[in-house]
């Protein structure tokens, strides 16, 4: 049951908005749930099919890395109605991301997966920061505009 | 005090109505601003007849205590007439700056008779006359506004329809699409025009589409990369692409590129992909005996 | 649970049709058992319709193109089909092209190409 009432703090200007939806990121499910949700809230707001599925996939991309290399975390959608966004934030207590460039490079990979996921979500949405530390774990804020 | 700043101009603007419209038209001649070859002169007259009665209306119902806003309900009658006025005017080629020259031009008249009218009254004189240069000023901007937008409008669906000429998926045979690039393809376009081929490689189920490319002026390495890119989408679809209309200098530059064009189809016309793509569907074309 | 998708025999070769609540399990799950039944039913071809599919991430396109390569050790060719047209593009621009399966419209399109190879 995604959380209605819980507030997410935005990570540069410390505003606070309330999230659309929020879900755990532990099994391979919630990727999914993660992802169809934020589909129905784009499609809701007329977005077109391309944009939906790309950004859709994006956040595919994020959900499984929380869940493969952060050890599981969480994931919550909020609407930027000042900016015109729709954004999600996925974070997980892991070990961080040591070195962000590298691992934004296709093909980096320390799991031996495909390490085309971040730096494909990077792309296919409109924003993309990451805050990650070894002792804080990593945090991903993307976004959409609408 | 206050409401002495518009009387007189209330006041001229009633009595005085058809000869301001005759010196209007008449400054707007000497300015240069009437354009005969676009307008007629009972045009032109009836245009500012209606102008001038919805703005008169504006300054009595909406100057309260010196302040107006063009915005306001006051003059809704004003702004819809500038509205219907600069359609049409931008759909002649008139410009912006003949446009507000032609609503400055109003002060010329109004100058004139408050002059005579507040003769010896020369502290309302300034009063009322820096009132209608703000009316009019506020005006004239407001025009320009309303113009502007009216441009951006047009040049916007000018710009979709040219996007829609320039990139129709033709269907030369069944299931067989083409889609001639005709000009520069930059990567706002490039995008669009992958995305509606292959929604129509969706719809009509097309088993090949040639992307003929003998109207695209220049091949750069960002062109390249979205040909490439359209192609391995289509396939991906379960359609076969062929590029046509590689001239020597495109297969030049990408080669030079070291564009990778080793898993798409390339033919060097329209007529050679045509011929190779009815062969997939099996069909060819034959002369007829006798002819 | 094994809620994935059915695995059926069509002429020679195995259709599967995954649908989009699939998760990252179920999917390897699904190439396992249809490697199993490459071999098992000796077909000529694995047919693969993502047509439900509303994205295709670099997961499930690594699972595809894995599969692929299994299937030709096996001697058997993976089509996809059904691909939407966004999830094409997406994948182009994630950089997947897929050169290891083949690809057609639908399931007929799949079976009159496998018929003529
Ligand atoms: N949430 C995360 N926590 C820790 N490391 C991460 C996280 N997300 C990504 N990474 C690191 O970035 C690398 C690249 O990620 P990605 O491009 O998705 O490739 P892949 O998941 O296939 O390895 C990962 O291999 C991992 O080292
Ligand atoms: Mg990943």
């Amino acid at each position: 049951m995604p959380c209605r009432s819980c507030e997410v703090t935005d990570l540069k200007t410390q505003e606070r908005f309330t999230p659309l939806a929020r879900f755990p990121l532990h099994v391979s499910r919630d990727v999914v749930q993660a992802r169809q949700s934020v589909a129905r809230e784009l499609r809701d707001r007329g977005v077109s099919n391309i944009r939906v599925t790309r950004f859709s996939t994006a956040v595919s991309e994020i959900a499984r890395n929380v869940i493969v290399h952060g050890g599981g975390g969480e994931f919550s959608v909020y609407l930027d109605p000042a900016a015109g966004y729709l954004m999600t934030v996925s974070s997980d207590k892991g070990r961080g991301i040591a070195d962000i460039p590298q691992a934004l490079t296709d093909g980096f990979t320390t799991a031996g997966g495909l390490g085309r996921g971040l730096g494909g979500a990077k792309r296919l949405a409109d924003v993309f920061e990451i805050i990650s530390s070894a002792d804080g774990g990593t945090t991903i804020k993307m976004g959409i505009k609408l | 005090m206050p409401q002495t700043d518009t009387a007189t101009i209330l006041r001229i603007l009633e009595v005085d109505f058809n000869s301001i419209v005759e010196e209007w038209v008449g400054s707007q001649i000497e300015e240069g601003v009437k354009r005969s070859d676009l307008f007629s002169d009972s045009e032109n007259r009836a245009q500012n007849v209606e102008l001038l009665r919805s703005f008169a209306k504006g300054v009595r119902a909406g100057v309260v205590d010196s302040e107006f806003d063009l915005k306001d309900t006051a003059w809704e009658d004003l702004r819809a007439t500038l509205s219907d006025i600069t359609k049409e005017r931008v759909k002649r080629g008139v410009t912006p700056t003949e446009m507000a020259t032609f609503v400055l031009a109003l002060k010329a008249p109004m100058f004139e008779r408050l002059k005579k009218e507040l003769a010896d009254n020369p502290e309302g004189l300034i009063g009322e006359v820096l009132m209608i240069s703000r009316l009019v000023d506020a005006f004239g901007i407001y025009t320009n506004e309303v113009f502007i937008n009216e441009r951006e409008q047009i040049i916007e669906r000018q710009r979709l329809e040219m996007m829609e000429l320039s990139t129709p998926v033709v269907e030369l045979w069944d299931r067989v699409l083409t889609l001639p690039l005709i000009g520069t393809l930059d990567s706002a376009r490039a995008q669009e025009v992958m995305e509606n081929l292959l929604e129509t490689i969706m719809q009509r189920q097309a088993r090949v589409v040639i992307v003929d490319i003998t109207g695209v002026g220049t091949v750069d390495t960002q062109v390249a990369q979205h040909l490439l890119r359209t192609a391995a989408a289509v396939r991906l679809m379960g359609a076969e692409c062929i590029i046509s209309g590689i001239s020597p200098m495109i297969a030049q530059t990408m080669v030079q590129l070291g564009i990778d064009v080793g898993t798409v189809s390339t033919r060097s016309s329209i007529r050679s992909a045509l011929d190779d793509a009815l062969k997939k569907m099996g069909y060819e074309i034959t002369k007829i005996k006798g002819n | 649970m094994s809620g994935i998708a059915s695995i059926h025999l069509v002429e020679n070769a195995l259709l599967v049709s995954i649908q989009d609540d699939v998760n990252d399990t179920e999917i390897l799950e699904l190439q396992d058992s249809l490697s199993r039944r490459i071999a098992q039913d000796n077909v000529a071809g694995v047919i693969i319709d993502i047509s439900a599919l509303e994205i295709v991430d670099t997961f499930v396109g690594r699972v595809i193109a894995q599969l692929a390569g299994i299937s030709k050790l096996l001697d058997a060719k993976t089509y996809v089909v059904g691909m939407r047209p966004a999830v094409a593009m997406t994948l182009v621009e994630l950089g997947m092209y897929l050169p290891e399966a083949q690809t057609a419209l639908s399931l007929s399109h799949a079976l009159s190409q496998l018929r003529s190879d």
